[in-house]
């Protein structure tokens, strides 16, 4: 079986007039089925470029990446969309719900564009809002809900669909300290529960939570690991930027 | 959900329709109240016989002229074109009757006046050819002349004075209008020979004929003219006027002027419809976030086309049907308070003007759609 994400030699390239910002420079990962990754650095290092195309939202500038096993650099625009939405859920730090709809329609929005009927999407819909415990709240607007439910709702966005993958952007980023941890307890249970999850964050007390650390820096990667060795490397970078 | 975004912004939505509801309501005013004056017009000349060909002789000379003599041997010879001829003499003066005394006009006519005028008698007969004949005093009269003379049934068998001639009323004609003075019951019918002989036997200057065939109205005022023209010999003397064409060239102006009253109306429709353009591009920039959560979670070009699509069609369509309301509202109160009659807004007109505005929408949202839909989703999420 191939690995879920392999990620081999990207570039991504940004041009700014003459001069060329390369947000990921020359990075291979990959990364297998059950994972659960934690994608660590500081602000402007690449974490989210990567994410953006492992969530093939985005495409490299070169390198290849194959999604279980399919080259999907040539891919277009519509495939693209076919495979976010049979492979690939997204978790937002800002959450990404639509204000004007309620969380069922929210969260029966993937299962919309898979096709499915209307009551298979209410159905699905809804046990992803009862796993997340906001099944009462399913006619709710966002705007109704507090952040850490909002962060909910979106993560049961992202199981409706059952994807491969679970992409989570700083799912901490907007909330308090006591949600973020609940958010967190929920991801871990879900990769015990078999779920692949690759996780985005500058925060090393969250990044310590997954069993996998790949510490970027400057669009390179500078660790790939258990979370325990990733300690030694985030050391010596502060004492790096001290000197 | 088209509708509920529409609603979310109800002024903005109402003020991008009011370019569409001003159009499709001007085409339908426009369309309706065209449609009633021109039948109201066509109306109004059927009621006058669209078969009738009026001929005038402009000219005094003996020579040339023409007899009512002459004319009936005209029609004789041509009986597969024409039905009738009338002269059509006027006698003006004074018409006196016991102590009433006003200045009015008496027509002198033939037996065949009233049929080819759809004339209808009340009460006795017409003028007959033995009147013509015998050169007799007699006249039939509109229920203006009967009510202001005489009274209400009591005219026939009496006498009045025209320029000083008694005469008898042997008739009394159908009410057509509201019997008043000037309307269409103001009307006195005397024998054409005798007109001429109270017009001091001066000639024959205007004649009614009705043709056989209103299609083939231009053969047969050809055939008119080639004998006047051969009687009087000049053109500038004299002229020939027939309903059917006046109708014609009537409809034939109405119809251009009504193409370019459309045509002002469209143009407020094609700026409605950039209008729709222009909020819908807004709207598009306004929603990029949600146009890239939307691809983020599958959504591919389609699904994002038709959402703008299906918005922009359903503006301009609610547009539309208000524009149709409203317009049919104003046509059917324009129709009562200008033409005095009810006009309905044609079927037609109706199903154009939404089926137009429909389309507006579709295809003045289809490029804000496309837009929309090629956004790149790591663009459009990341856009404030
Ligand atoms: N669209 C873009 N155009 C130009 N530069 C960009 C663009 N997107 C990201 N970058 C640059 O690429 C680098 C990495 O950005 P990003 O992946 O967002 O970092 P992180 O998520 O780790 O904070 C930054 O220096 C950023 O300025
Ligand atoms: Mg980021």
């Amino acid at each position: 079986m191939p690995p879920l994400v392999e990620l081999k030699d990207v570039y991504k390239i940004y041009k700014m007039g003459d001069s060329e910002v390369h947000a990921l420079d020359g990075i291979s990962l990959t990364i297998n089925k059950g994972e659960f990754v934690a994608i660590i650095g500081k602000s402007g290092s690449g974490k989210s470029t990567c994410m953006n195309i492992i969530g093939c939202l985005d495409v490299a500038t070169h390198g290849t990446y194959k999604l279980n096993g399919k080259d999907i650099s040539n891919y277009t625009d519509d495939e693209l969309a076919e495979v976010r939405n049979k492979m690939l859920g997204f978790i937002f730090q800002q959450y990404n719900l639509l204000p004007k709809l309620t969380l069922l329609e929210n969260v029966a929005l993937p299962l919309l564009y898979a096709g499915l009927s209307d009551e298979e999407q209410k159905e699905r819909a809804l046990a992803s809002l009862e796993k997340v415990g906001l099944k009462e709240k399913a006619k709710n607007l966002p705007s109704q809900l507090s952040g850490g439910q909002q962060q909910r709702a979106s993560i049961a966005r992202a199981l409706a669909g059952h994807p491969s993958v679970i992409l989570a952007d700083e799912p901490t980023g907007a909330l308090d300290s006591r949600t973020g941890r609940e958010v967190m307890n929920f991801l871990q249970q879900l990769h015990r529960e078999g779920n692949t999850i690759v996780l985005i964050t500058h925060d090393n007390s969250i990044a310590a939570q997954a069993e996998r650390v790949v510490r970027i820096t400057d669009g390179k990667i500078v660790y790939d690991g258990p979370a325990e060795g990733d300690e030694i490397v985030s050391k010596q970078e502060k004492a790096g930027a001290g000197e | 959900m088209a509708m509920a975004t529409i609603w979310a912004s109800k002024v903005r939505s109402f003020l991008t329709m009011l370019g569409i509801i001003i159009g499709i309501a001007a085409v339908i005013i426009l369309v309706s109240l065209m449609g009633g004056l021109t039948q109201q017009l066509t109306d109004m000349f059927d009621d006058l016989g669209t078969n009738t060909i009026q001929v005038a002789i402009m000219s005094r000379a003996e020579t040339k002229k023409v007899d009512p003599d002459e004319m009936y041997e005209f029609l004789d010879e041509n009986k597969d074109l024409f039905e009738d001829v009338s002269p059509n003499i006027s006698v003006s003066g004074t018409i006196k009757c016991g102590t009433e005394n006003e200045s009015g006009t008496a027509t002198g006519v033939s037996e065949g006046y009233a049929d080819m005028k759809r004339l209808t008698v009340e009460q006795g007969r017409f003028i007959q050819y033995s009147d013509i004949m015998n050169i007799s005093k007699v006249c039939v009269i509109g229920t203006y002349q009967e009510q202001n003379f005489f009274g209400k049934g009591n005219a026939l068998g009496q006498t009045l004075k025209i320029n000083g001639t008694v005469y008898t009323v042997v008739g009394v004609l159908e009410e057509k209008e509201d019997s008043t003075s000037g309307s269409g019951d103001d009307a006195i019918y005397i024998p054409y020979s005798t007109a001429i002989k109270m017009n001091k036997n001066s000639t024959v200057s205007s004649y009614i004929l009705t043709a056989v065939d209103e299609d083939r109205i231009t053969e047969t005022t050809a055939v008119l003219k080639q004998f006047l023209n051969q009687k009087i010999g000049d053109e500038d003397y004299y002229q020939v006027i027939s309903m059917k064409e006046m109708i014609d060239q009537m409809t034939t102006m109405m119809n251009s002027m009504q193409t370019v009253l459309v045509c002002i109306a469209g143009i407020s429709l094609l700026v409605g419809g950039i209008g729709i353009m222009n909020i819908m591009l807004v709207s598009v920039t306004e929603r990029t976030r949600e146009i890239g959560i939307r691809k983020s979670l599958g959504a591919k070009q389609k699904n994002i086309m038709m959402q703008f699509v299906i918005e922009a069609g359903t503006v301009s369509c609610i547009g539309g049907v208000i524009g149709i309301i409203f317009g049919s509202l104003v046509s059917i109160g324009a129709g009562k308070l200008l033409l005095d009659s009810l006009i309905a807004p044609s079927v037609v007109s109706i199903i154009v003007a939404f089926t137009v505005s429909v389309a507006i929408g579709i295809g003045f949202g289809y490029l804000p759609a496309k837009k929309a839909a090629q956004l790149n989703p790591i663009d459009a999420l990341r856009y404030d």
